[in-house]
């Protein structure tokens, strides 16, 4: 497949010459309030916000600024300083200001901004506010660094910023053990990942010479096929590492140990998508690469359906959710690797779910916190009554996850089904089902979520609240007392509630952000234009059809039956299964941490024994030597004498028989 | 007969004072034996002195005598120095510069 | 001795005469004996007796190779002076000093044989060749140039063309003289002996004072003296602390201590319990023991 010729890179002027204060507010932000420390406790949560909400207004300006310009003209860099220049590499600091970077960055900065004011309400009774929002806002400007960098060492900048602010945000409960081993396992999962971005910049640089995206691209045709796949599967391996794709899937669900906001902005907004953008970032390469394409629909298809079965399992609401996070992450997945079909479906869906599910989660953090932060959805019910904003924006959100017709995942992601149709003979039909049927078991939780959330029995009336953290000092009130949140909370979620209804028709319809990115990603392909398995017309027939009949199932099994308290025991192998995270951790335990052990142990061994056995060994000999040949001084003068006149005798000798032969 | 002969006996007082260096312990006597191979070579450069006709030779031999003497003079006193510290004045008991 | 000197050739010649030869196979055995005698007699003085022998031979025989100078001088300074020096620091080292038979050092005498035997060998073997092949020039008949006679020789060239090497080796003599002298009196300067006074002071009062034993933890005691005994808490004698030899110190004192330490206005000045109170009372702030007492008894005595 060719690749479109791309558009010309045009130096920043106007208004996106200030583009840099996107990222520099944030980070000025999180500078203050962690070195300013204590004096910062008072009004740091405001600090925290005005940044990302000004960051918000300078990310909307650059918007309007490129709608103003004529389409070719869209794709604009803002060279800030030359970062370093080692030998033959040299990396530029720059901003690449095109509709890709500014579509992400009002993303993450209007989330993030609704989020932050969330948080203020959220965080209220957490003395240690002030570090919470200095973490965030670090996120912001990390995250923004990595969707503005003009370079993949940029990129890489801002891709290891938002790991070690998710890595502090995931234990940001330092007290609680789990949080913190959450962390390092998200963490280290994470470096796997990030290893695979690394190496595919070093092949990058030996191949090209240059990081920068202006160049990569322009020079794309010059690398070679086996180039081409190396770098586009080890990309993908970054952004599987990143966006919690299998087989790296299984630390996302434990980063749910962060506070509820980091769950929603980190962890199902913004940074999880990172390996999306990365792949449609890089599109230019995937285009020419087939196999990193197909690699990464099989990985797409692989997630999507194993997060909606394990998601079916939990009872924890926001495990759910994390999984479910998974599962639409795969969908965007699925479509980046389709090419030009699914670019734009994939960032619809991304931008869409960054509203419906950040949405879900503050709704999830507005439950917890009427409810003593409990997350065991077996002990909730029939909150509707006693929190109904909450009720509400849950339900929009809900809604809008599971497809509702005329809501925003209904456009986006059946855009998302219709494209995998396309993907040829076999792996469309194989893409088309799994999507679909992954489609019907989204329905299928988000129901019973819903369901023992908010409806049925109220189970909590007879419950005490537990102490969800055994180190907590404060003992847990006597018993439930569901309120609706205060108005700092309430407010993002009706405006995310607002996003989730509206924002797919906004979007797909007219094809307004396809168009949009169309400098960034190529001109959109319609589905319908290209020969599909299954007439993509019926897509959304059948999509509803699933997603009918997958509530429904979710409503026969949670709704018309009493939810027990306690969790079964005695279940079916299937739901055992997916209650072991499809046995993800222990496949991971038995394939990659055990032989990991066994081999640092023979490593060790043969270090041990062999490369320290032939350095100990050579400075032994040197050592044991010396220590003999030291004995040659004895001290005794005879001694010392006696060599003098052996060699008197021998030089002698020699004088003699050279003279003799002379 | 030529003086030479000469050369023969000194190196043999020569050979018999290296000997004497190495086997005595007696720093007094290694001393002596020292002596003796100094002598040895004064009988050489007398000898050769009177070889051929030149009287450096004997200047030489004079020469080393006077070294000799304050050689001497230094030697013992630093024997008996180390004789008054360690009451001894056996060459191998003067052992402590070693490994 | 001019006997000898009659043996020698007064013709100038290299060759050497009947005389001469004479003087020469009797001699050079002679002070090989000499040699030899002195590397295998264990006493040192026979060595040095043995190595003025030789010394005397070579002088001779300097006398009679045209250097009748050297002999003298070989006979005067190095027999004369040298050899008595080093006698008299034998006699000082002390005459028995003799060497041990056992060799220490595992093969230094067959070494030191064979390599001496090799040198010597090696030598000669050298120097064998030149017995025929050189033909001797002589000094002359006067030992010298211009038939002055062999001191005028020496001392003209010594003086004329070996001037400064002449002033540098008086350097040498001076330098060594100093040196020998350091060497003499190096570590001589002795402190003055301390009296048995000072050094009971420097015991008791000095730098190590604090050194030595004290009560241990637990004993009941007024002071660290072995007269006094320890005292066990309900206050009576703890026999063990009671030694068979010494004087134990009265029992009216050691009551009226006791009677001190239990009142309830704590010890009296005076009475050393201060073991027991931990502070010092009275005079001073030193922690009672039997040393203080020491000085404060010498103190009294002294008032």
């Amino acid at each position: 497949m060719a690749a479109a010729p791309l558009p010309e890179v045009l130096p920043a002027e106007g208004a996106a010459g200030v583009a840099w204060l996107l990222v520099a507010l944030p980070a000025l932000g999180a500078l203050v309030l962690f070195v300013g420390g204590r004096r910062t406790d008072r009004w740091g949560h405001l600090l925290g916000v005005a940044t990302v909400v000004a960051s918000f207004v300078v990310a909307a300006v650059l918007f309007a600024g490129s709608l103003a310009q004529p389409v070719e003209e869209r794709v604009r860099e803002l060279p800030l300083y030359d970062w370093f220049a080692v030998g033959a590499l040299n990396v530029e600091f720059g901003l690449r200001i095109d509709p890709l970077s500014i579509t992400f960055a009002l993303l993450i900065t209007g989330v993030g901004s609704l989020i932050h004011i969330y948080s203020v309400g959220y965080m209220s009774h957490d003395p240690e506010r002030r570090k919470f929002f200095a973490q965030l806002n670090l996120f912001v400007a990390a995250m923004l660094v990595l969707v503005l960098g003009n370079g993949f060492v940029t990129l890489y900048l801002g891709w290891e910023g938002v790991g070690l602010a998710s890595y502090l945000l995931i234990g940001f409960y330092t007290g609680r053990r789990t949080a913190g081993s959450a962390a390092k396992k998200a963490f280290l999962m994470n470096r796997v990942g990030d290893v695979g971005l690394a190496l595919a910049i070093f092949i990058l640089f030996l191949d090209l010479g240059t990081t920068q995206y202006a160049e990569v691209f322009a020079r794309a045709g010059e690398l070679s096929p086996g180039s081409l796949t190396a770098i586009t599967l080890l990309l993908l391996l970054g952004a599987c590492g990143k966006s919690g794709q299998f087989p790296l899937q299984a630390w996302l669900p434990d980063a749910m140990e962060g506070p509820t906001p980091v769950s929603a902005l980190i962890h199902a907004a913004t940074m999880v998508t990172a390996g999306v953008y990365l792949i449609a970032r890089a599109n230019p390469l995937y285009d020419l690469a087939p196999v990193g394409q197909l690699v990464v629909t099989i990985v797409g298809a692989i997630t999507l359906v194993l997060g909606a079965i394990i998601g079916c399992a939990y009872d924890d609401i926001k495990k759910v959710l994390a999984y479910s996070t998974v599962s639409q992450i795969g969908y965007m997945m699925l479509a980046v690797g389709l090419g030009p079909v699914g670019y734009a479906a994939a960032l619809a869906h991304l931008l869409a779910h960054g509203f419906f599910k950040a949405g879900l989660f503050l709704g999830a953090g507005s439950v917890m916190h009427g409810m003593a932060d409990e997350t065991d959805m077996r002990r909730f019910g029939g909150l509707w009554r006693h929190m109904p904003v909450t009720f509400w924006t849950f339900t929009f959100g809900y809604l809008a996850l599971i497809g509702f017709p005329f809501l925003s995942g209904y456009f986006t992601k059946d855009l998302i089904i219709e494209a995998s149709l396309t993907a040829g003979p076999v792996a469309g039909w194989i893409f088309g089902v799994a999507a679909l049927l992954a489609a019907g078991l989204t329905a299928f939780y988000m129901t019973r979520l819903m369901l023992m959330t908010f409806f049925g029995p109220e189970r909590w009336r007879d419950l005490h609240p537990r102490r969800i953290d055994p180190s907590d000092l404060e003992d847990p009130p006597e018993h439930y007392h569901p309120h609706e949140s205060a108005s700092s909370m309430t407010v993002p979620m009706m405006l995310l509630a607002v996003g989730s209804i509206g924002a797919g028709a906004f979007l797909v319809l007219g094809e307004r952000l396809a168009d949009y990115l169309e400098p960034s990603i190529g001109a959109f392909v319609e589905p319908a234009e290209l020969p599909a398995v299954f007439p993509t017309g019926l897509v959304p027939v059948f999509a509803s059809i699933l997603m009918v009949a997958g509530a429904g199932a979710a409503y026969l099994a949670v709704g018309r039956r009493p939810v027990p308290v306690e969790r079964p025991q005695r279940v079916s192998l299937p739901v055992r299964a997916a209650r072991a995270d499809l046995f993800a951790n222990a496949i991971n335990e038995g394939l990659i941490a055990r032989p990991g052990i066994w081999l640092s142990r023979a490593l060790v061994y043969l270090d041990n024994r062999g490369v320290d056995g032939a350095v100990n060994g050579t400075a032994a000999l040197l050592g044991g030597s010396s220590g003999r040949l030291r004995r040659t001084q004895t001290g005794f003068v005879r001694s010392y004498a006696l060599t003098i006149l052996g060699g008197s005798v021998v030089l002698v000798a020699a004088l003699l028989t050279v003279g003799a032969f002379s | 007969m030529s003086p030479t002969i000469y050369l023969l006996l000194s190196a043999l007082l020569f050979a018999i004072g290296a000997v004497g260096v190495l086997v005595r312990r007696n720093a007094i006597v290694v001393f002596m034996c020292i002596e003796l191979m100094l002598n040895a070579v004064n009988l050489t450069l007398v000898t050769f002195s009177r070889i051929n006709g030149s009287l450096g030779g004997q200047i030489m031999a004079f020469f080393v005598m006077v070294v000799a003497a304050a050689e001497v003079v230094v030697g013992l006193s630093i024997i008996m120095a180390i004789f008054r510290t360690r009451r001894t004045t056996s060459v191998d008991d003067a052992n402590l510069l070693k490994y | 001795m001019s006997a000898l000197l009659a043996a020698a050739p007064l013709t100038g010649g290299g060759e050497m005469s009947t005389g001469e030869s004479v003087v020469f196979w009797i001699l050079g055995p002679v002070a090989l004996a000499g040699g030899l005698g002195m590397i295998f007699s264990r006493n040192a003085v026979h060595s040095a007796l043995w190595l003025v022998l030789t010394m005397l031979s070579l002088g001779v025989l300097y006398m009679v190779q045209q250097a009748p100078f050297l002999g003298f001088t070989q006979i005067i300074v190095y027999t004369g002076a040298i050899m008595m020096l080093f006698v008299f620091v034998l006699m000082m080292v002390g005459r028995d000093a003799s060497d041990s038979v056992v060799e220490v050092l595992r093969g230094q005498r067959l070494a030191a044989a064979v390599l001496g035997v090799g040198l010597g060998g090696l030598a000669v073997a050298a120097v064998a060749e030149t017995l025929t092949t050189v033909g001797p020039v002589g000094l002359g008949p006067g030992y010298g140039p211009e038939a002055r006679g062999n001191v005028q020789a020496l001392g003209t060239s010594i003086f004329r063309d070996y001037l400064l090497p002449f002033e540098l080796t008086s350097a040498l003599l001076i330098t060594a003289a100093v040196g020998a002298m350091v060497y003499t009196f190096a570590g001589r300067a002795r402190r003055a002996t301390p009296s048995q006074k000072e050094r009971v002071v420097e015991r008791l009062r000095g730098p190590l004072s604090g050194y030595g034993s004290r009560s241990g933890p637990g004993v009941f005691a007024t002071a660290d003296s072995v007269a006094t005994p320890a005292l066990l808490p309900d206050g009576s004698v703890a026999p063990a602390s009671l030694s068979s030899i010494i004087e134990a110190t009265r029992r009216e004192r050691l009551d009226t201590d006791i009677a001190d330490v239990r009142s309830d206005t704590g010890p009296a000045s005076g009475v050393d319990a201060r073991a027991l109170t931990g502070h010092a009372d009275g005079d001073g702030d030193r922690v009672g023991s039997t040393h203080d007492r020491l000085g404060e008894d010498e103190s009294e005595g002294a008032r």
